[in-house]
């Protein structure tokens, strides 16, 4: 008899995946070798803003190791369209973005010729060889100025480079700002930094004349949007191409997007007729590859003397960079105002986004996208009320958090799906043990030595989408996901899914899952993604919404497969269907176990009949698509303690604790590694990364010498703790859990290092606190004091 | 990420190098290529031919020479860092080894290398400057000796000529009285020095009867601190002259800013905050 497994959600499985991946048998896009493969370079503008006034690659072409160059007039001629976007919202300017740059360079790193050649080396070579004669135009790269009079135009489409404005309205709130005990207004910009993958895009296509085919192996988390779009560009059958994206090297959000490189690839293999592999450098990467938030923003709220929040009015503007990334309009709009409650009852707020072109590189969504903008905002709020008032920061959450609860609806917009903020604010001040820090604190002041202590309560918005809520919003666009459950003749299973994991470890969540959905092992469950050709269509990975959307898809499609494989069962036992108990991988009689068959049994049973009457269909296959009822919301509360050194600004995190309330907990190691990447990301943003140009839009961190990652040194161990508040959204009760440590641990920091810097009365500094910042913030003060 | 076409030689003895280098005027030498090739895959070095000087015999290895530690051009960061004569004779080295580049750098990086480099934010520059150290340099002219305050000359730019190769540095090793420290800001990017100060101090009857003060990162390329070196020479040693010495670093420092993470106004306050915490850390040191 077989023994039935140890229940698996919940439980702490090694991920299957890593013993391929560390030791370096993954397949990354680069790994991959076909006979006859030419390689791809662009040619990227060096200027922001320029006229491309004449292209002459006569050199470039006798090269004897270059096989062709391209230009964007050839594209065009040639039929290639703009790169669509994916998200529309009312009244906006889609002015067109051509792979290749035809009329004008409107950022720096924007492709202007490409070339393809027998190796890398010689590609490189001949970009030199190109002469390009440009017209250096007036460029603008502060996404406010773009819209004042007289700033440079991006695109004559876009008057005021004004791509669109949103604005949402709950309350009023100008009544509670009238009526307010106080009123704090800030300034806070949200700076723009980079996904910054550990592996950059990539690119191989081949096409075969004979049949039409074409196939892009491309580093992307979504295959199928990317064959829509790439379809849609290439005004190419979308039932002729395939996309594979095969072991990815992370992608934050940076390789959602079709992208014009890969485009020229494709292109270019049709046009010659070989493979063709573009990698890109991790310069071109700083420059080509979307970059994330870059939000100006003013508020005002309002509060009572007793520290509640009553008011908040917000005017955001939002860089869009260069050209509408697909996603680009989505990030700042409806993933970031409807936030703006967050987990407090804060009921009258009003907010007006601009969406702005500038001469930079497009921005995106990476990692958190719109909400780590919203929880930056709030937290910073929370603790701006808290310091006007004299109250402690915990106190003035404690006094906002909603209560418990399930399905409420906010003012703005969402119906958050389940909740208990108190918990988690009131856990995390349990374990860091909040009361004792506070009197530590005041004691190293004595000393000279300023330690700080930052909460950020926050929820988000995860498992997107349900396409009735995101229409009935105004998004012209909803989301669903896909999945095919597939039983062998043997029993073991393959779980097909539009999901793509980079590094969420789904090989191995998905499999556990599934495992125990049929009581069967973890081994017997090999999880299929990535491939078009392989997998129904599905949309991929982005915004923590594999395991609420992707792998519910695949939970539905395996109770279809108990039900069928129940009445198979029901033959093979001659017992009623009603009778049939399935459990532990046996389906049994109800009262007699001994009378049993095995989910094995049954399987082969599906595909070799002898039992079965002719009326019932063969196989043991189920296809599920899961359009979710509701968006799923987890929350948390993170907690960080920094020192700084007043002398020289330098700030040094010395403890980190994430509490955290993502529903329910497939595997605690995958959710612990998320959330560390997660704090990991959010603490850079905060502390050290920026992608900065000058007034002329030149790159200044253009590559990672100067854009400043997160490194282990720098950073203390994290505790990591959680309660599980399930949702009522999807039958697992799963929320998301990639995102979380990004959103929260920003605002966590930014928060501790100014609690530090409470006694010489400094109230804010924008971010990256560089040590430099805190160090002016602390002249400026002592100036004044 | 791909480097311009080049030559590629490996001479096995200085003669057949230096003779390669005259052959070839535009051919750099390569050592542990940890500058230098990162430069040539950005092309912003195109040098038309390289020559290797890792199968030279003889210019690695750490020896004593009477009150000279030496150190071969082609000795690695991790054998400096592990060397017992190095912890015993010039520990500041050793000690400030740690903080160079990760473990890969300090495994390909040379002593030679790092001097010859003249990097502004490099740490040997500073640490060697301020030890007082000489440069041994073989040419087309023979042998010659350089005196470490004359090696120094500019960004990238030392006072080699074209065709010499750098083959060892003299240290001149730390006696009873002397103290030393190396003292970094990292930059959060590169972890190259934001600014690094290196002081040295020599004291007798708790009077500073000498110092030497390195700064490097703040400035164009390693530069003394004579300012602050004059203002301790002759003081009694303690934390308020030193940091009324330190105040001085900067004077007669052309000191250079960047516009993503350092001013030049913000260089100046650490080259100060440094210098105090280099001396207090040197005085400490004293054997
Ligand atoms: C990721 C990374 C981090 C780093 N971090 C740091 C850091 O924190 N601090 C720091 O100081 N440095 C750092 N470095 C630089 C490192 O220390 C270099 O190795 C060193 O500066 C140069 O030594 P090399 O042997 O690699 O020289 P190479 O790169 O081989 O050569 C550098 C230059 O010196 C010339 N040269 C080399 N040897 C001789 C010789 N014997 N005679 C004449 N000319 C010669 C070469 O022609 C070339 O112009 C870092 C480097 C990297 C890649």
């Amino acid at each position: 008899m077989v023994q039935a497994p140890e229940r698996l959600i919940g439980a702490e499985v090694k991920r299957k995946e890593d013993p391929r991946l560390i030791t370096g048998q993954g397949t990354y896009v680069d790994n991959l070798k076909f006979v006859g493969t030419a390689y791809l370079a662009i040619l990227r503008s060096p200027y922001a803003h320029a006229r491309i006034k004449r292209i002459d690659a006569s050199r470039a072409r006798v090269h004897p190791k270059v096989l062709a160059v391209f230009t964007g007039e050839d594209l065009r001629r040639d039929g290639i369209g703009s790169i669509p976007v994916g998200w529309l919202l009312p009244d906006i300017k889609l002015p067109p973005h051509y792979p290749l740059a035809v009329d004008k360079a409107r950022y720096v790193g924007d492709g202007v010729a490409a070339v393809v050649a027998e190796d890398r080396y010689s590609a490189y070579d001949a970009l030199s060889l190109i002469e390009v004669e440009y017209e250096p135009l007036p460029a603008v790269v502060d996404q406010e100025a773009a819209t004042r009079p007289g700033a440079p135009q991006v695109h004559d489409e876009a008057p005021n480079n004004i791509c669109f404005k949103f604005a949402m309205v709950a309350g009023d709130v100008n009544r509670a700002l009238a009526e307010a005990d106080g009123v704090v207004r800030q300034r806070i910009i949200n700076h723009r930094t980079s996904g910054s993958s550990v592996e950059p895009r990539a690119a191989v296509a081949l096409y075969q004349p004979a049949t039409g085919e074409l196939t892009l192996y491309n580093t992307n988390q979504n295959p199928h949007l990317i064959r829509l779009l790439l379809a849609l560009t290439m005004n190419y059958p979308e039932h002729k191409i395939r996309v594979i994206a095969p072991d990815v090297g992370g992608g934050f959000g940076t390789k959602i997007y079709l992208y014009p490189d890969e485009v020229v690839a494709c292109y270019a293999a049709m046009k010659l007729g070989r493979p063709v592999k573009w990698v890109e450098t991790r310069s071109e990467y700083l420059r080509a590859t979307v970059h994330g938030r870059d939000h100006i923003t003013d508020f005002e709220v309002a509060y009572k003397r007793d520290g509640t929040i009553t008011g908040l009015k917000v005017t955001t503007y939002a860089n869009l960079g260069a050209y509408i990334s697909p996603f680009a309009p989505l990030i700042p709009t409806f993933l970031y105002v409807p936030m703006l409650h967050g987990p407090y009852k804060l009921p009258n707020v009003s907010a007006e986004v601009y969406g702005v072109f500038t001469n930079t590189t497009p921005v995106d969504a990476t990692r958190g996208a719109g909400r780590p903008e919203a929880t930056y905002l709030l937290e910073r709020m929370v603790d701006l009320v808290a310091r006007e008032l004299n109250m402690d920061p915990a106190d003035v959450r404690r006094k906002n958090v909603l209560e418990p609860f399930e399905n409420y609806q906010t003012p703005l917009a969402f119906v958050y799906d389940s909740g208990n903020y108190p918990a988690t604010l009131n856990r995390a001040l349990e374990l860091v043990d909040y009361a004792r820090l506070r009197e530590e604190q005041r004691r190293l002041r004595e000393q000279g030595r300023y330690i700080g202590i930052g909460l950020s309560t926050y929820v988000e918005v995860t498992g997107a989408a349900p396409s009735q809520v995101a229409v009935s919003l105004g998004a012209q666009a909803g989301l669903f996901e896909s999945a095919i459950v597939r039983v062998h003749p043997t029993g073991k299973v393959t779980v097909f899914t539009g999901s793509h994991t980079h590094g969420q470890g789904h090989e191995t969540t998905f499999a556990q899952a599934i495992a125990d959905e049929f009581g069967i092992s973890i081994d017997d469950v090999e999880v299929v993604h990535g491939d078009t050709d392989a997998i129904p269509f599905g949309l991929g990975t982005y915004g923590s919404r594999s395991t609420p959307v992707g792998l519910t898809a695949a939970y539905i499609a395996g109770q279809r497969i108990i039900e069928k494989a129940t009445k198979i069962a029901a033959h093979l036992l001659e017992a009623a269907e009603a009778d049939i108990v399935f459990e532990g991988g046996r389906f049994f009689v109800r009262g007699a176990p001994e009378r049993a068959v095995t989910f094995q049994e049954v399987a082969l049973e599906a595909y070799v009949p002898r039992k079965i009457p002719a009326d019932l269909e063969l196989g043991l296959e189920a296809t599920a698509f899961f359009n979710p009822s509701n968006f799923v919301f987890p929350f948390g509360t993170h907690v960080a303690v920094v020192e700084v050194d007043p002398e020289t600004g330098q700030v040094k995190l010395l403890r980190y604790l994430a509490v955290d309330d993502v529903g329910r907990v497939i595997n605690p190691m995958v959710v612990d590694g998320q959330v560390h990447g997660g704090v990991v990301h959010g603490i850079g943003q905060a502390l050290w990364e920026q992608v900065v140009y000058d007034e002329q839009g030149n790159l200044l961190t253009g590559t990672w010498l100067d854009y400043a990652m997160p490194k282990a040194p720098d950073l203390p161990s994290f505790q990591t703790d959680r309660l599980e508040t399930p949702s009522p959204v999807n039958p697992l009760g799963v929320k998301g859990a990639g995102e979380t440590g990004t959103i929260a641990s920003t605002p966590a920091v930014v928060n501790a290092v100014l609690d530090a810097l409470a006694p010489f009365g400094v109230k804010h500094i924008d971010m990256p606190l560089t040590p430099e910042r805190v160090w002016r913030a602390l002249q400026a003060a002592r100036g004044q004091g | 990420m791909f480097p311009a076409t080049f030559e590629y030689y490996a001479p096995t003895s200085l003669e057949e190098a230096l003779n390669l280098l005259r052959q070839n005027p535009e051919a750099k030498v390569l050592a542990g290529g940890h500058s230098l090739i990162p430069a040539m895959k950005l092309r912003l070095a195109t040098p038309p031919a390289l020559v290797d000087l890792r199968r030279i015999p003889g210019l690695s290895g750490i020896r004593l020479e009477g009150d000279q530690l030496v150190i071969g051009a082609m000795t690695t960061y991790y054998d400096v860092q592990t060397s017992e004569l190095v912890r015993q004779h010039v520990p500041v080295l050793a000690e400030a080894t740690d903080v160079v580049g990760d473990l890969q750098v300090r495994n390909w990086g040379t002593v030679g290398g790092s001097l010859a480099h003249s990097d502004p934010a490099g740490d040997y520059p500073a640490i060697i400057l301020a030890l007082g150290a000489e440069v041994r340099a073989r040419g087309p002219q023979g042998e010659r000796t350089i005196p470490i305050d004359q090696f120094f000359v500019g960004m990238f730019t030392t006072a080699l000529q074209p065709g010499e190769i750098l083959t060892e540095v003299r240290i001149p090793v730390m006696g009873p009285g002397t103290g030393a420290a190396y003292v970094k800001f990292p930059h959060p990017a590169s972890r190259y020095a934001v600014v690094g100060v290196c002081a040295v101090v020599g004291r007798e009857d708790n009077i500073c009867r000498q110092a030497r003060i390195a700064v490097t990162g703040a400035t164009l390329y390693a530069t003394r601190a004579t300012a602050a070196e004059q203002a301790l020479q002759g003081q009694t040693l303690n934390a308020d002259t030193i940091r009324a010495a330190a105040e001085r670093a900067p004077e007669g420092l052309t000191i250079t800013g960047d516009r993503v993470f350092a001013s030049e106004e913000y260089r100046t306050h650490l080259v100060r905050v440094l210098t105090r915490r280099a001396l207090m850390a040197a005085v400490e040191k004293i054997r």
